[in-house]
């Protein structure tokens, strides 16, 4: 079977099927709050086909858009077109902390096996060898969002037995860390999909565990892109692809190729 | 309250309540004055060496560039610069070696455009220094307790990472809830410069889009530069004051800058100048260029009128008045092929 869908996997790219498998996971009538990158053309996807009443919120302060074109920025005039309420980075964010976000939905540098998120330094804090942007609003999306959804490239040094720098917090040290740090309870990393697979995280570990591969990928290539153990299930998924139709609907997301290259 | 944990960050503009409100009621006028001013003598007036100052939108969405370009021209030196989500603003303050000190929440990147190579070379260097870690919460809250005259807002974020390590944070036990929780310092900028749709003489300003962090930026800071669209009759602003963000009292200077947001976004009037933002990261990639993008774009010409019409006047903002309206497509010149 997965062979099958090998031989025809070309007409979707890498990106692609990243952005299609993560808006799986949304629910219609749910809320999200969504970072910059892909997560964007996943929410619109998933907007535009099986969740148009999604609800979709922006840190910068748009709530309920319905977004019309890819935005440059989580806080352009896109992300309030046709919006509930245009309103500000405080009202979001103190919802968010009231529990009004079911969903979070964020892209990542590096990850570890507890879904801890590297966005701010490669390499020594004080002496970075790239410094990255910081955590803008991730470390507040990762500690508010009731079911957090990451998305990322796959590398062993992207999937790191230690992030250089923990931004944005995942299960931190393992079961009960969060609430211990103070973070809400029952909060954390739901879902991780990269262009090898789509994880969850284990209840009783709360580790990094494979729910499905991608078409044509083996388990050895997951395995050795990672520098962690990864949990195994006993049943391995496939992970379903777009159809021809639905890349085109992504494809007229953004049809310049900026998030989905 | 027993403090469990401490950031090793710097605070930037931390005063004492008592302290920040003795400084309120000597230096804000209640006085219903014009404050209509140039660029020149708002930046001369209100922004010093040395000073910590805030800009105000979203790093690159309704920034008031006129503002931003006049503290290059002036060359104002060792500026502190918070790091909520910044974006061109920053990165041209960092470039042109006016800010050396930051704070960031989302700093040194340009969002889809990729990072950016002035900001980063400056930091990886260290002739821009790191005073802290933050989140974009994490900073909005530093001017919400300013606002409030609090020394700290209680919040769920930041906890348990090397973000909270590395900020100006403290961790107690909260004494309703028993359970940890973090404190954000208040956090007072020397001067905020803000760019709003239109205002009127006096500064009374509405903001026809998202606020962002303005509302509680512009009532942190100690002084406030509003750029602005347009400026309108105070009957205007009188006859639906509902929407006003920003009252006179907290303004301290009005400087009228149409497309004073190029090349940002000004939500309904203009989108991203894409062609510029392309030139501009490719210049900015080495120090050569970049000297060479402030001489053609800052230093070569007298103003910010000038500048607008060297990057293509009328025309220019039709097109991207265009775009706004998504009645032309949207452009990415700087995607890398």
């Amino acid at each position: 079977m997965a062979k099958e869908v090998s031989s025809e996997a070309r007409y979707y790219t890498a990106s692609e099927l990243m952005a299609y498998a993560a808006a799986q996971q949304l629910e219609d009538k749910k809320s999200v709050f969504v970072g910059t990158g892909l997560p964007i053309v996943a929410i619109m996807f998933a907007q535009r086909t099986h969740a148009p009443n999604l609800l979709i919120v922006f840190e910068a302060g748009g709530i309920g858009a319905q977004i019309p074109a890819l935005p440059i920025s989580v806080g352009d005039s896109r992300t309030f077109y046709k919006a509930v309420i245009a309103t500000s980075m405080h009202d979001v964010m103190s919802m968010s902390q009231a529990g009004y976000v079911d969903y979070g939905f964020l892209g990542a540098a590096q990850i570890d096996m507890y879904g801890n998120i590297n966005t701010t330094v490669i390499g020594p804090h004080d002496t970075p060898k790239i410094r990255l942007p910081g955590s803008g609003g991730a470390n507040d999306v990762g500690s508010f969002s009731q079911k957090l959804i990451i998305i990322m490239r796959q590398r062993s040094n992207s999937f790191v037995n230690k992030v250089d720098f923990l931004t944005t917090p995942g299960y931190l040290t393992g079961p009960g860390a969060r609430e211990r740090a103070g973070l809400a309870k029952g909060s954390g990393p739901y879902r991780l999909i990269t262009q090898l697979a789509v994880y969850g995280f284990d209840e009783e570990t709360k580790r990094l565990k494979l729910i499905s591969l991608h078409p044509g990928v083996s388990l050895e290539e997951v395995k050795s892109s990672s520098e962690f153990e990864i949990i195994i299930p006993e049943k391995i998924e496939t992970t379903k692809p777009p159809t021809q139709e639905e890349c085109a609907i992504m494809r007229q997301i953004d049809p310049l190729g900026i998030s989905l290259r | 309250m027993e403090v469990l944990k401490e950031g090793k960050g710097e605070i930037l503009g931390w005063h004492d309540p008592d302290e920040n409100r003795q400084w309120v009621l000597q230096n804000k006028s209640r006085e219903l004055k014009d404050k209509r001013m140039s660029a020149t003598e708002a930046v001369s007036k209100f922004i010093h060496d040395g000073d910590y100052i805030a800009s105000g939108g979203f790093g690159h969405i309704r920034i008031s560039m006129a503002i931003i370009y006049e503290i290059v021209r002036q060359k104002k030196k060792n500026l502190a610069m918070a790091g909520k989500t910044s974006c061109h603003d920053l990165d041209t303050l960092i470039a042109a070696e006016c800010v050396n000190r930051v704070e960031p929440a989302y700093s040194f990147g340009h969002e889809l455009r990729g990072l950016s190579p002035a900001s980063r070379r400056a930091v990886e260097s260290g002739r821009c220094k790191i005073v802290a870690e933050t989140s974009n919460a994490g900073y909005q809250w530093h001017f919400l307790a300013a606002m409030m005259g609090l020394p700290f807002i209680p919040s769920r974020n930041i906890l348990g990472t090397d973000t909270f390590e590395y900020s100006n944070c403290k961790v107690v036990t909260d004494p309703f809830s028993g359970k940890p929780i973090c404190l954000i310092p208040a956090s007072y900028p020397d001067a905020a410069i803000i760019h709003v749709h239109r205002c009127d003489i006096y500064g009374n300003a509405q903001i026809d889009a998202i606020s962002v962090e303005d509302f509680e930026l512009s009532r942190a800071a100690r002084r406030l530069i509003v750029s602005t669209e347009e400026i309108i009759g105070d009957e205007k602003i009188r006859a639906e004051p509902w929407r006003t963000a920003i009252p006179f009292f907290l303004v301290d200077g009005v400087v009228e800058a149409p497309f004073g947001a190029h090349p940002a976004e000004m939500p309904g009037l203009y989108y991203f100048d894409e062609d510029m933002m392309a030139k501009w990261l490719e210049m900015s990639k080495t120090p050569q260029g970049t000297k060479e993008f402030f001489q053609k774009y800052i230093y070569g010409v007298a103003d910010f009128e000038e500048y607008l019409m060297l990057v293509g006047g009328i025309k220019r903002f039709n097109h991207l008045k265009k775009i706004e309206q998504l009645r032309a497509p949207q452009e990415a010149p700087w995607l890398k092929k």
